[in-house]
């Protein structure tokens, strides 16, 4: 298992610097004026340019522009907008935001999710099983801001049970619908897996073993059957939670919650670059962490994976 | 331990001191293109002590027999429409499936061919056998992980103990069907089915879980029933044989009659088709034809077809199993002068 | 969108495990009559199953009323799409306008026929784009293996590592700054080239995960040993058996670009005025959502079917092709 550890975490060095460097590359190295539309519609002050190109040696070739960013970032220093304000601030403030929205879509997902997957995967071809099959298909196809949209207007607006946007509190309460439309797809995925895996995994050997050991229908489905089942399952739940911690463009714009997606879609449309490129380099390593954690998770639950 | 009962009690008439019985059990398969009829009247017995080898190839139904009397064959498409199977005189088939299942491991247990599915993968072996002393005799975890110890050396795993803590994948074909022989013993039960135990093992590894399952047999006084098509591994174990063919029994009978004279044309070409050394050089012998379609089995006698005897009687008439005396039993119009012949 | 692992919504061929006949003790018996039927096999069947499945047929019919729509959008609209009268600003629907006006007075139906062309062909050269790619790669990573595949997967890493949207915002941002002025076929190109940039790696995945399956297959071994070269083993062997998995993911894929065309336009960083698209006219629609929910209502609506039918087409085809699942 160590090994196994060991090897992943060194795969992970090169995709690290490969996706970062690409990055840094598409926002700062394309040919023309790197600041080209970095400071809004008019042209950067000279003093802003003069310090940007000394801080990232824009005058040297990428390597050394890219190592220089590099030396910064891991002293924690993102640099800073065109408005001054420091970006590992933006940052700090609004993250653990989307973290919060996240884990509430994490369990709104896995609960409905997993529980419309278990019941249908365990009996198939009812009226139930039509239902989730079309229930999760139509969440699938249907683009997350139109789910959002949609929600919004009949939970806010209609109906008024909640407000149509969230406060800068964040409740729990006002962060249901928002982490609803959030894991919407999500859910239907995870609700289709664990059917699919569920109706698979009945007709296995293992399953007639149990069952010809006498061992209760309760224990053979309920320990036997759902411990093999469901192993996919969490691992795509896992997954999950790293895509939804790379923020939520849509969702918080959508209900106005300020969270990292909405400052990386705010340094769009006001052109500032350098805060994109800093907000998605974070965004990178926690998308590659969360998916090294995935791989330890899988190699836990599934013997078979941890002596390769 | 389940019930005993008093001869005749399941209201037959026959004497029912056997332990467990299959009485002309019909299966069919139900399926969207048609139904096969996959058992079509098979009745065998075995006693404790003794070993009944049922022998025939994919598709004459002795698997499927030997999941009817498990109460694990997969239904739909599998329907049972007829026939018992009597365990110590009760018909299984009319149990409540609580009561089935509490024979299940204790009264009769069963072991697959293939160890590596039929096994738990994300379980240890030792769990998979502790869990019958935990969930089915109420034992601690500590108890029952002695006795799931005990029984990996009663079943000659080398270091026992470290083994416990290991997972299906982790063992050897050889020694992974032994650790299911010993899970499918925990329970000390009184048949035990063996389903092609030794087919995706290695020549050598067969003869000894062979070897185990003889001695693991005569120490308990088990019956056993051993399905398989090897004629190689049932000269050794066997005491009786029962070939199977198209869903039917063909024929009966202890295996020294069998091997010496068969009273039937399939397997005298089974016997013929095992190709012998003093034979080098010239062509194999086969059973021309091929096994017949179960959703169209061919009138009169399911053999017919390939029989190298057949007459037009044998298209005509089905034959019934006839009883030669001294346990013998052949289901052919001319097994009288198959017997007879020298 | 979150991306969970491809493996998931689409099953590849499971390799047989060695069935219960085949011990040699009994020669003289030939092989079963049931292997003799395979030549009908997984197509053959799955195309009976799929026959008898109205959802298919239904899904397939609306697939060729917008694929019809895109091709000819004057077949079903006379009216004109990008030019507008202000005086008819955001009329409400009526029989002679069958979905009203928009806030330049557009005719709402005549945008959403041509708003089908713009979807459906960037949605259907994107997959094509990702499944050449991703086919390519996935199967020289999976026939060759060794370092040749590590060196391919590591570069697949690198570009699973960007979040979709987060991925398409730098991409297109870059390239589609406000700053430049590109042509309606540069920014289509561009679109275009992000989403497959960014959806290759899954195809990728898939295509090597069955070509690791298949390659071990006997079948494979022979063809080997009889003198077949490369080239032959993937065009003629592994190729058609590794390619149902990829073709029904890309079904479903056409379906989930349209979506996220909507949504790069939803976002103002897809394709923009004058192009006319389901996503542009959604995008336009918000602001004006609680005075004219129609102008949401009708493209939407357009939208989530089109999605809806190849999601649903792509589905219905997997689940008939997965032996699996009868």
């Amino acid at each position: 298992m160590g090994r196994y550890l060991l090897r992943r975490l060194l795969q992970l060095v090169p995709v690290f610097i490969g996706t970062t460097f690409l990055i840094y590359w598409l926002v700062w190295s394309v040919p023309g004026d790197p600041f080209a539309g970095k400071c809004g519609e008019r042209a950067c002050p000279d003093n802003f340019r003069a310090v940007m190109t000394a801080k990232y040696h824009l005058d040297d070739s990428i390597w050394v522009q890219y190592a220089s960013y590099m030396k910064n970032l891991f002293q924690g220093d993102f640099g800073i907008t065109f408005g001054g304000r420091e970006i590992s601030d933006i940052i700090v403030t609004s993250y653990p935001n989307t973290l919060k929205l996240a884990v509430v879509a994490l369990t709104i997902e896995a609960v409905i999710g997993l529980g419309a997957g278990v019941l249908t995967g365990l009996r198939r071809n009812g009226f139930l099983d039509n239902l989730v099959l079309i229930s999760t298909l139509f969440l699938i196809a249907l683009p997350v801001f139109v789910i959002g949209f949609v929600l919004q207007w009949l939970f806010g607006v209609k109906w008024g049970i909640v407000t149509p946007t969230v406060s800068s509190e964040m409740r729990i309460s006002e962060l249901i619908v928002p982490g609803f439309v959030l894991g919407s797809a999500s859910m239907a995925y995870i609700a289709r897996l664990a059917r699919t895996s569920i109706a698979e995994n009945r007709r296995a050997d293992y399953v007639r073993t149990a069952i010809a050991k006498g061992l209760p229908m309760r224990r053979v489905v309920g320990v036997h059957l759902l411990r093999n089942s469901l192993i996919p399952v969490v691992t795509l739940l896992g997954t999950d939670l790293g895509a939804l911690m790379g923020g939520a463009i849509v969702t918080e714009g959508i209900f106005g919650i300020n969270g990292i997606g909405r400052q990386v879609l705010r340094s769009i449309v006001t052109k500032e670059s350098a805060t994109v490129v800093g907000i998605v380099v974070v965004l990178v390593v926690v998308y590659l962490v969360m998916n090294l954690l995935v791989d330890l998770l899988y190699a836990a639950l599934d013997p078979r994976i941890r002596y390769e | 331990m389940s019930e005993q009962s008093a001869p005749g009690a399941d209201g037959s008439g026959r004497p029912s001191g056997r332990l467990l019985e299959v009485d002309d059990l019909r299966v069919e398969f139900r399926t969207r293109d048609g139904v096969a009829k996959v058992i079509n009247g098979v009745t065998y017995h075995v006693d404790a002590g003794e070993t009944l080898a049922v022998l025939g190839e994919s598709g004459s139904g002795k698997s499927v027999t030997a999941q009817t009397i498990m109460g694990i064959l997969d239904t739909p498409p599998g329907f049972v429409t007829g026939g018992q199977v009597r365990f110590h005189g009760k018909d299984m088939l009319k149990m409540s499936s609580e009561q089935r299942r509490r024979i299940r491991g204790e009264g009769i247990a069963m072991i697959f061919q293939d160890s590596l599915s039929a096994l738990n993968p994300v379980f240890t072996v030792g769990f998979q056998i502790a869990e019958q002393f935990r969930i089915r005799r109420g034992m601690s975890r500590a108890d029952a992980k002695k006795r799931a110890i005990e029984m990996l050396d009663q079943v000659k795993i080398p270091n026992a103990k470290g083994r416990y803590s290991n997972y299906p994948h982790q063992f050897s074909g050889g020694m992974r069907q032994r650790a299911m022989i010993a899970m499918s013993l925990a329970l000390d039960p009184e048949v035990l089915i063996a389903d092609e135990p030794t087919t995706a093992l290695d020549v050598t590894v067969q003869a000894q879980i062979m070897d185990l399952l003889a001695e693991v047999q005569r120490e308990r006084q088990m019956g056993m029933i051993l399905i398989t098509h090897d004629l190689g591994v049932v000269a050794d174990v066997a005491d009786r044989i029962a070939v199977m063919y198209a869903g039917r029994i063909v024929e009966e009978a202890n295996v020294y009659d069998l091997y010496a004279k068969p009273a039937h044309p399939y397997t005298l070409g089974l016997l013929n088709s095992i190709p012998r050394m003093d034979e080098k050089g010239q062509e194999l012998r086969t059973i021309k034809g091929l096994p017949p379609n179960l959703m169209n089995i061919p009138s009169g006698c399911a053999f017919n077809p390939r029989c190298p005897m057949a007459q037009p009687v044998c298209r005509e008439k089905l034959p019934t199993l006839l009883q030669l005396g001294s346990g013998r039993a052949s289901a052919c119009h001319f097994a009288e002068e198959l017997v007879s012949r020298d | 969108m979150s991306d969970p692992s491809a493996a998931s919504l689409v099953s590849t061929p499971r390799i047989e495990q060695p069935g219960e006949s085949g011990a040699p003790a009994n020669a003289g018996l030939p092989e079963s009559a049931q292997k003799q039927q395979k030549p009908r096999g997984l197509l053959g069947d799955a195309w009976l199953d799929l026959r008898r499945k109205p959802l298919f047929w239904i899904s397939a019919a609306f697939i060729l009323v917008f694929v019809v729509m895109a091709a000819f959008p004057s077949l079903f609209t006379s009216g004109d799409a990008v030019n507008g009268a202000l005086s008819r600003s955001l009329v409400k629907p009526s029989a002679d306008a069958w979905f009203g006006y928009d806030v330049q007075g557009r005719d709402v139906f005549a945008r959403t026929i041509y708003g089908a062309r713009a979807s459906i062909v960037v949605a259907l050269l994107s997959v094509i784009g990702t499944l050449l790619i991703g086919g390519a790669m996935g199967m020289i990573a999976g026939y060759r293996g060794g370092w040749v595949d590590a060196l391919l997967s590591r570069v697949a890493d690198i570009f699973f590592g960007l979040p979709f949207v987060l991925g398409s915002i730098v991409i297109l941002t870059t390239f589609n700054g406000s700053g430049r002025d590109n042509s309606e076929w540069t920014i289509m190109g561009l679109v275009i080239m992000s989403l497959t940039v960014l959806s290759w790696p899954v195809v990728m995945r898939l295509m090597r995960s069955a070509v690791l399956a298949t390659k071990e297959a006997d079948y494979i071994v022979a063809a080997r040993a009889l003198g077949a070269g490369t080239g032959r083993i993937i065009f003629k062997h592994l190729l058609p058996n590794c390619l149902a998995p990829i073709l029904v993911y890309g079904t479903i894929m056409v379906g989930s670009f349209i979506g996220l065309e909507a949504t790069l336009s939803f976002l103002g960083i897809g394709l923009r005025s004058p192009v006319v698209s389901w996503g542009i006219m959604i995008s336009e629609a918000q602001t004006l959502i609680r005075v004219a929910p129609y102008l949401l209502f009708f493209p939407a609506a357009f939208l989530v079917t089109a999605v809806l039918s190849f999601v649903t087409l792509g589905e219905t085809v997997r689940e008939a092709l997965d032996p699996k699942l009868r």
